[in-house]
């Protein structure tokens, strides 16, 4: 059984929408149900996913040129491997403007930990429960977050030391 | 009364030992490490940032400066996304190709990370072999791609330029050269009691915490656990060639550097089998026209003086030697909408020309349909995948690269914590830490 199939059996309730273009088995989940989902993933024997691969964010502000509206502007991106059975998954997991916040998965995956310090870093997400959500690319007094579309590409901040 | 406290002891970020600029600040209790902070970023260059405003052909130069050591793997690796994209197959040849030019960087990557940790440890004259052979290696990336570092060799849906006449004799005298350098930097490190007692049960992680830090590539095989991209996903040709995955047992400095030295084996072993499988390609009969300047083809294309022109075949930039009409259909792939056309039909003829500049254009260029994909390749230090929306507009909505360094530099505390100051040296060494690719 694939492991979309498994998952949509389970958590039905949880799942918004899903997809597998080109193949990549993708499913969209509502914020609320993640720690579960991630557990069942992790600790169910047939699904085995022991690598939290890659962990990003999009933003969709003004998708496609403003032609595309999406309900919640970020989606935070998870790809997980299983080395045993050698399969993949995507959640991905849409999160408000407003209240930018999901749930960290530090405690399952030790990986998780530096790829959501990148995702706060960058667009400004928040981990409830991140033991340590610093900055990582950027210095600590950067205004703003540099990925997000509304943070102009040529924008220059002059670098300011530490306040030490 | 005494008091101990433990001192912080702050390394890099320029410094010698820290392979490009990374900032570690380390807390001890004598010489004994008891906690490392990564501090990294220093080489930011908003890689991810810049993709998302150019077209997808123009982001293959960013590529060339993610791993700088391997930058062809860094282009396969995003050509191959973009084409799972787009859906569309290339041809053979350039799969052979690109799987050629991807382990001779390896072996680049791999000599330069051995040879540097080598030289760390005092052993100066293997640092010295070992860039010697790499530059051998380069010498022919150099004939091939016109440069040695920023390339930007590989194409969407093809390669940029054939393989030169004669590049597979001189590929083998090369890897005959590259296997003597590896002998001999064995019998100088292998056995080397210095050697050993530095690298030997130093920076130890097992494979339970090299998993859980997401670790891949050699780092996470010299723990024992054979996982390989090429192995579990066998994207181009790999799964046709006959390889081994060499693994370690316990996780330590030593069994790293024979991991990478039986990597780079397998590795020339690789482009051997790669040079004997290679198809000649369909190239469309020999052209019965003279080889003329393409300055001369564009003039006479311009005064309408086009008869026969299209027998001529044009003589190009050395760079773009493989690019011309002859072999263009062997390297990519037979699609209008995403490959350039040949040379000649780009100077000689105006479908040719509407065609390239509909591609160049801005505004125009390669769309592909609306969706996301990641796909992983192996490159020399892990899986190296790239994620990629499009939302149906030349320009990709996002470009989220996986650096391999990435996770193995957040699981090196776990390595170091309980090692000696010292060994911070060799165990980073290990790492093969690349700045490009870490801060993108």
């Amino acid at each position: 059984m694939k492991p979309l199939q498994r998952v949509q059996e389970q958590f039905s309730a949880d799942i918004i929408e899903t997809h597998a273009f080109r193949g990549d088995e993708t499913a969209i989940i509502r914020p609320s149900s993640l720690l579960a989902i991630a557990k069942f993933l992790k600790e169910t024997p047939e699904l085995d996913f022991n690598f939290l691969m890659d962990l990003t964010a999009v933003d969709y502000l003004f998708y496609a040129g403003g032609r595309i509206q999406k309900e919640f502007r970020f989606e935070v991106v998870y790809h997980f491997f299983s080395l045993k059975h050698n399969h993949r998954i995507r959640l991905k997991v849409p999160v408000d403007e407003k209240s930018p916040e999901v749930d960290t998965l530090c405690n399952l995956w030790a990986s998780a930990n530096w790829y959501e310090r990148e995702v706060w870093d960058m667009y400004g997400i928040k981990f409830k429960g991140h033991p340590d959500l610093r900055r990582i690319l950027m210095y600590e007094e950067f205004v703003g977050h540099a990925l997000r579309k509304d943070y102009p590409v040529n924008k220059r901040q002059p670098l300011i030391g530490p306040q030490n | 009364m005494t008091q101990t406290r433990s001192m912080l002891l702050n390394v890099g970020p320029s410094h010698p030992a820290m392979h490009g600029v990374i900032r570690m600040i380390m807390e001890l209790d004598g010489e004994k490490i008891k906690g490392v902070d990564i501090e990294m970023g220093y080489l930011h260059r908003a890689f991810e940032k810049m993709c998302e405003t150019v077209m997808y052909t123009q982001c293959f130069p960013y590529t060339d400066r993610l791993n700088y050591v391997s930058p062809l793997i860094n282009n396969v690796g995003f050509a191959l996304t973009v084409e799972k994209l787009l859906g569309i197959d290339i041809p053979e040849r350039a799969k052979y190709i690109r799987v050629i030019m991807s382990e001779i960087s390896r072996v680049t990557d791999h000599l330069t990370c051995v040879g540097a940790s080598a030289m760390e440890l005092g052993a100066m004259s293997v640092f010295l072999y070992m860039i010697k052979a790499r530059e051998f290696l380069w010498e022919l990336v150099e004939e091939i791609t016109g440069a040695r570092l920023t390339i930007s060799y590989v194409r969407i849906g093809g390669v940029k330029a054939d393989l030169t006449k004669g590049f597979a004799d001189k590929a083998f005298g090369k890897i005959a050269d590259v296997r003597k350098v590896l002998i001999e930097a064995d019998e100088l490190l292998s056995r080397n009691r210095i050697f050993i007692d530095r690298m030997k049960n130093i920076g130890k992680i097992s494979a339970e915490d090299a998993i859980a830090y997401g670790v891949t590539g050699p780092f996470l095989r010299a723990t024992g656990v054979a996982y390989d991209v090429r192995k579990s996903n066998p994207y181009l040709i790999y799964d046709k060639l006959d390889f081994e995955v060499p693994v370690g047992s316990t996780g330590d400095n030593l069994d790293r550097y024979f991991v990478r030295m039986a990597e780079m084996e397998q590795s020339l072993r690789i482009i051997e089998q790669c040079f004997q499988q290679i198809p000649d390609g369909p190239i469309a009969g020999d052209l019965s026209g003279v080889v003329i300047p393409a300055a001369q083809m564009v003039d006479r294309a311009k005064m309408g003086q086009t008869e026969d022109l299209i027998e001529d075949e044009v003589n190009l930039d050395p760079t773009l030697q493989g690019s011309t009409r002859k072999y263009h259909d062997a390297i990519n792939a037979n699609k209008k909408d995403v490959v350039l056309p040949a040379k000649e039909n780009t100077y000689g003829n105006i479908e040719g020309l509407m065609n390239h500049f509909k591609l160049v254009m801005y505004g125009h260029g390669i769309k592909p349909p609306i969706g996301e994909v990641y796909f992983p390749v192996e490159g020399a230090n892990g899986e190296l995948g790239f994620y990629i929306v499009s939302d149906g507009r030349d320009h990709p909505w996002r470009v989220r690269v996986h650096p391999p360094c990435f996770p193995i530099m957040a699981a090196l505390p776990k390595c170091l914590i309980g090692d000696m100051m010292a060994d911070l040296v060799p165990t980073f060494g290990s790492v093969n830490m690349i700045a490009g690719e870490l801060d993108r």
